[in-house]
C-alpha cells in the first residue's frame, strides 16, 4: 500500500485516568495519500491537534496502529520518532515556535543539524536554508531575526523550517490561526504550492475558507472522524 | 549534530547570559585558583625548607636544651640547658665524629673600619665550624682552640662583610671594631648566600669565648649555648654518637637513664620527617579546602543549569520538533555544563598561576607553581562540570516534546 503515505486504525489517545480520563482520540481511523492536501477541521477540543501530534511523531496513541510510509511507527522509542521527525515531517505550528535569538536562517538550518542519515557541511546547509527561504519569499530577510519580523513572516520562516529537509509530510496545525485575512491567505497559498510540488499537506484549520482549498476536508467530533476518513 | 556544532550550541547559550554564566564559573574559578596558590606556597615552603635543612651541614646530629630543662629539682640556673663545656665535652669524649660546634649569636653590632661602618651580626663560634656547618673559608685561617682558650680578639668575616668593610683590599690582619672590642681579622669565609632567612655573608665571627665575655647579649647567658652541632664521621655513625652523646650528657647533668632529659638531640632527618608531617597535614587540608570550593562550584553550575533548562523549555521542544532525539539534548546541556566548567577551570588556572607569582613577589615567602596541580585542579573542575551537569542535562532530554513546545 504504498500509495497510502499514513494509515491509522482504531487510534485512540485517553489523557489522565480513572474518572477524570478524557478520551481525546477515540477509535479514529484515517488514509491519506501520498500527495493529497488535507484540511483536519472541527470544533475546539474535538482532538485535531492530539491527532496531529500523533501523526506527525510528536505523541504516540494510547491504542491502536499508525503507519507512516508502510512503517508502524505506534511502537518506536523516542530516538527512533525523533529520526523520523527530522527525515520525513516538517511542523508549522500556530505560534510559529521560532528560536528567538536565532536568525532565520539559522532557524531554518536547525532541521539540518539534527540529520543523521546525511552529514551536510556548513556551506551546504546554507545554501539548501536560502533556498526553503527563497522558496516561502524571504530570500531578502535571511538575517533577521523573529522580532524583526511581521507574525506573516515568521510564519513563513517556519513553514522554510519545515521544507528544508525535503520532508514527505508538512504538518501544519492552525498555521493562520495568528495572522490577518491576508498573510492566512499567503500562507496557505505557499502550502497550495508545496502541494502541486508534490508534498502531501495536513492542515488543521478553523477557517472554512481556506479548509475548502484543500483536496478533501476530515471532520473531527469529540475524537472520531466524522467525515472524510478516506480519500 | 557532531561535537563541534554541539560546543558552538552551547557556547551561544553561555554566551546569552554573560554575567550569570560569569557569576556561575566563579565558584570553580576561586577552587581552581586557590588549589594553585595554596599549592604553590606549599611547594615553595617545603623547597625553601628543604634547602634551609640541607644548609645546616651533613651528618648533622643536633643537641638541643630541653623544653622540659630545669625541672628536675636541685640543679641552679649555671648547670641548666647546654653550655660550652658540654661541648667540649662531646668533642673529647665521643668517639666516629668530625666535630662539634656550639654557636652563640651575639645580637647586631656597629662594626668600624677606618674607612667604613656597617651593622651585622656577631656569632660566636668553635673551631670545627666551617668544616661543621659546610661553610668554607676564603682566605687566612679560622679560629683554633688555643684562640677560644686564650680568648683571642681575633674575628673571621663573612664574604659580604669583607667586601663591605674593606672592598678590594687584604682585611687579613687589619683590625676591625666590633661594639667596643678590638678585633684582628684572620680569615674570610667563602661565599655561601641566602639558606632560609639567615645570609652567612653578613657576619663576624668571633670566637665563642670571646663573645660570652665581650658582647652584651651573650653576656647575660654566662656560657650557656641553645644548640650544639654535631657532624658524625658518616650516616652509619649517626646512631652510635646519639647513644654516646645522651649518656655523657645525662653524666654530666647528673641525670639517670629513667629521668627525662633536659636536652634533645635530633637529626635533620627527623627534621625533614617533622617537615614532612606538617606538610601532609597541610595539603590534605588544601585538599578539603579544594574539594569543597569545587564542590560549591558544581552545584553553582547545576543549579544555573536546571534553571537555564526551565528557561528554554520551548527552544527545547522546537529542537525535539525538528528531530533533536534525546541525546542530542542532554549533549547539548552536558557540553554547555562542561564549557563552563572548563572555561572557569581555564581563568581559574589563570588567576592561580598570576595570583602565586604575585604572591611570590609582595611576600618574602617562595611560590612554586606545580604542573601537578594545574592538572588537578583542570581535571576537577571537567569531572565536576560533567557530574553536576549531567542530572539538569539529562532532565532536558526527558522533556515531553508537546509539553515542551507548550510551555510558556
Ligand atoms: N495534555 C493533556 N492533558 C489532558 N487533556 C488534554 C491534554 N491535551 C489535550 N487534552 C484534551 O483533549 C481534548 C482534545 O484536545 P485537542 O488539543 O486535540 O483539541 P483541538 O481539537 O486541537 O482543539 P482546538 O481547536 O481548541 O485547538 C480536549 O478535551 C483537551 O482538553
Ligand atoms: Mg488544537
Amino acid at each position: 500500500m504504498n500509495e497510502h503515505l499514513i494509515e491509522v486504525q482504531d487510534l485512540t489517545k485517553v489523557y489522565g485516568m480513572g474518572a477524570a480520563a478524557v478520551h481525546a482520540l477515540d477509535g479514529v481511523n484515517l488514509t491519506i495519500h501520498e500527495g493529497e492536501f488535507v484540511a483536519i477541521m472541527g470544533p475546539s477540543g474535538s482532538g485535531k491537534s492530539t491527532l496531529m501530534n500523533i501523526l506527525g511523531c510528536l505523541d504516540r496513541p494510547t491504542e491502536g496502529q499508525y503507519w507512516l510510509g508502510g512503517e508502524d511507527v505506534s511502537k518506536l522509542n523516542k530516538a527512533q520518532l525523533a529520526g523520523i521527525r527530522n527525515r520525513q515531517i516538517g511542523f508549522v505550528f500556530q505560534s510559529y515556535n521560532l528560536l528567538p535569538r536565532s536568525t532565520a536562517i539559522k532557524n531554518v538550518m536547525l532541521p539540518l543539524l539534527y540529520g543523521r542519515r546525511e552529514r551536510r557541511s556548513a556551506s551546504e546547509r546554507e545554501t539548501l536554508a536560502r533556498q526553503a527561504l527563497e522558496a516561502v519569499g524571504l530570500g531578502d530577510r535571511t538575517d533577521h531575526r523573529p522580532n524583526e519580523m511581521s507574525g506573516g513572516e515568521q510564519q513563513r520562516v517556519a513553514i522554510a523550517r519545515a521544507l528544508v529537509n525535503e520532508p514527505l509530510l508538512i504538518m501544519a496545525d492552525e498555521p493562520t490561526g495568528n495572522l490577518d485575512t491576508s498573510s492566512s491567505q499567503e500562507i496557505v497559498d505557499i502550502l497550495c504550492e508545496l502541494h502541486e510540488r508534490g508534498r502531501t499537506i495536513v492542515m488543521i484549520t478553523h477557517e472554512p475558507g481556506l479548509g475548502a482549498q484543500s483536496q478533501r476536508i476530515v471532520n473531527l467530533l469529540d475524537g472520531r472522524v466524522v467525515d472524510g476518513e478516506e480519500g | 549534530m557532531n561535537l563541534w556544532q554541539t560546543i558552538q550550541v552551547a557556547w551561544e547559550g553561555i554566551a546569552i547570559n554573560k554575567v550569570r554564566s560569569f557569576l556561575t564559573m566563579l565558584g570553580i574559578i576561586i577552587g581552581v585558583a586557590a588549589v594553585i596558590i595554596m599549592m604553590g606556597v606549599s611547594a615553595g615552603t617545603e623547597a625553601t625548607i628543604a634547602d634551609q635543612i640541607a644548609g645546616l651541614g651533613s651528618n648533622l646530629i643536633m643537641v638541643s636544651r630541653g623544653f622540659g630543662g630545669g625541672e628536675h629539682g636541685g640543679r641552679g640556673f649555671e648547670t641548666e640547658g647546654l653550655n660550652y663545656e658540654d661541648a667540649l665535652a662531646i668533642g673529647e669524649h665521643v668517639s666516629g665524629i668530625n666535630g662539634v660546634v656550639a654557636e652563640q649569636i651575639a645580637s647586631s653590632q656597629i662594626v668600624r673600619v677606618d674607612s667604613a661602618t656597617i651593622e651585622t651580626d656577631v656569632i660566636g663560634a668553635m673551631p670545627d665550624f666551617p668544616e661543621v656547618r659546610g661553610v668554607e673559608l676564603a682566605d687566612g685561617r679560622f679560629f683554633s682552640q688555643q684562640d677560644l682558650d686564650r680568648k683571642a680578639k681575633v674575628a673571621v668575616l663573612g664574604y659580604s662583610t669583607a667586601q663591605e668593610l674593606f672592598g678590594d683590599a687584604d682585611p687579613i690582619g687589619q683590625s676591625i671594631t666590633a661594639g667596643s672590642v678590638r678585633l684582628t681579622v684572620v680569615g674570610v669565609m667563602d661565599e655561601k648566600g641566602l639558606v632560609g632567612q639567615t645570609d652567612y655573608d653578613q657576619r663576624v665571627y668571633v670566637p665563642l669565648t670571646v663573645a660570652f665575655d665581650r658582647f652584651s647579649f651573650s653576656r647575660r647567658f654566662g656560657d650557656r649555648v641553645m644548640t650544639i652541632y654535631v657532624q658524625a664521621e658518616s650516616q652509619d655513625t649517626i646512631e652510635s654518637a646519639i647513644t654516646q652523646i645522651d649518656a655523657l650528657l645525662r653524666r654530666r647533668h647528673d641525670l639517670t637513664a629513667m629521668d627525662e632529659a633536659d636536652f634533645t638531640i635530633y637529626t635533620q632527618e627527623d627534621i625533614i620527617e617533622t617537615q614532612e608531617a606538617t606538610t601532609a597535614a597541610f595539603r590534605s587540608l588544601l585538599a578539603w579546602v579544594a574539594g569543597v570550593s569545587l564542590l560549591v562550584g558544581g552545584i553553582g553550575i547545576m543549579n544555573i543549569m536546571l534553571v537555564s533548562v526551565t528557561e528554554r523549555t520551548r527552544e527545547i521542544g522546537i529542537r525535539q520538533a525538528v528531530g533533536a532525539a534525546p541525546s542530542d539534548i542532554r549533549l547539548q546541556f552536558l557540553v554547555e555544563a562542561l564549557v563552563l566548567s572548563l572555561v572557569g577551570g581555564l581563568i581559574g588556572v589563570a588567576v592561580g598561576v598570576g595570583g602565586s607569582w604575585l604572591f611570590g613577589q609582595t611576600s618574602d615567602m617562595r611560590t612554586v607553581v606545580v604542573l601537578n596541580s594545574i592538572l588537578l585542579a583542570f581535571g576537577s573542575a571537567a569531572g565536576v562540570g560533567i557530574f553536576f551537569g549531567f542530572y539538569p542535562a539529562n532532565r532536558a532530554s526527558q522533556l515531553d516534546p508537546i509539553e515542551a513546545l507548550r510551555h510558556e
